[in-house]
């Protein structure tokens, strides 16, 4: 599934890097200890984290993801959006629970 | 074929360029059309290092040197040290503060990703002087077949 998909079947916010919004989904990944998500999470991640400063783009590029979601209602900063724009990573907003949107997400991704 | 030399500056406390240094590595090595495994590990080592220096260091840089059978990864800075180097590379071990582990640093993950992930590894530091961390890729490239 792609970014844009999901972002219209869960009515989710696009905040930032929309050029990134074709990218494709293969997998998931939840945590908000950089060096662990920066370690563990596969390719072709959606991350759902509640940081949201700057570095959070340097880890999904790094990391090959798909698109960063920050969960809990929290606002992204000013120049983490920028970096998003500028890598073309898709950073979007849900202000419901990481868990929440895990269980809605996996039914699309991995239960398909 | 002969080897390919980059410099990267690193600085204390720059964020803003956190991680730069460690993405333009990774897109020169898919460039070279490296094994995206080792590729993968290069990215986290690289990462770990900039993300040191930049949290607990001084003035640094990451140096990259790509040969036909290995990549070479060197960061150092000039900064405080390491007192206890085999502390520093228990997992878990961070002398970061509560600010920065608020952001999600601090997991005292960096240095054993960094041995885990390469496949030679050295640091060095001396307390005032600085640190430095060596970590060698075999990319199972030589030059001549296989
Ligand atoms: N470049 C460096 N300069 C000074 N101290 C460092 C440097 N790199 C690592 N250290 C020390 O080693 C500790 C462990 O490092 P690391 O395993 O990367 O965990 P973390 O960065 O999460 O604290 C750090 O908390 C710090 O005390
Ligand atoms: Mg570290």
């Amino acid at each position: 599934m792609i970014v844009k998909e999901l972002v219209e079947k869960l009515n989710m916010q696009v905040s930032a890097g929309e050029k990134g919004l074709d990218r494709k989904i293969s997998e998931g990944y939840c945590g908000d200890l950089l060096s662990n998500v920066m370690g563990k999470a596969p390719e072709g991640s959606i991350w759902l984290t509640v940081q949201t400063h700057q570095n959070i783009v340097a880890v999904a590029v790094l990391r090959e993801m798909a698109a960063i979601v920050i969960t809990g209602g929290y606002e992204p900063d000013k120049e983490t959006q920028e970096k998003a724009n500028l890598e073309g990573i898709p950073l979007l907003l849900w202000d419901g629970s990481a868990f929440d949107l895990s269980g809605q997400i996996y039914s699309y991704i991995k239960a398909a | 074929m002969s080897s390919l030399k980059k410099i990267f500056p690193v600085n204390k406390k720059d964020f803003i360029h956190a991680g730069e240094a460690s993405i333009y590595v990774k897109n020169l090595l898919k460039s070279l059309q490296i094994d995206p495994k080792i590729i993968r590990r290069a990215s986290i080592c690289g990462y770990e290092g900039e993300m040191n220096v930049i949290m607990h260091g001084g003035e640094g840089s990451l140096f990259l040197e790509i040969n036909p059978d290995k990549v070479t990864l060197d960061i150092s800075d000039n900064g405080p040290g390491i007192e206890n180097i085999e502390l520093a590379m228990k997992q878990g071990y961070s002398t970061a503060s509560e600010r920065y582990r608020e952001l999600g640093f601090g997991a005292g993950m960096g240095l054993p990703n960094m041995k885990n992930n390469s496949d030679e590894f050295a640091i060095e530091s001396e307390k005032g002087k600085g640190t430095r961390v060596q970590m060698v890729f075999y990319t199972g490239g030589g030059g001549h077949a296989g």
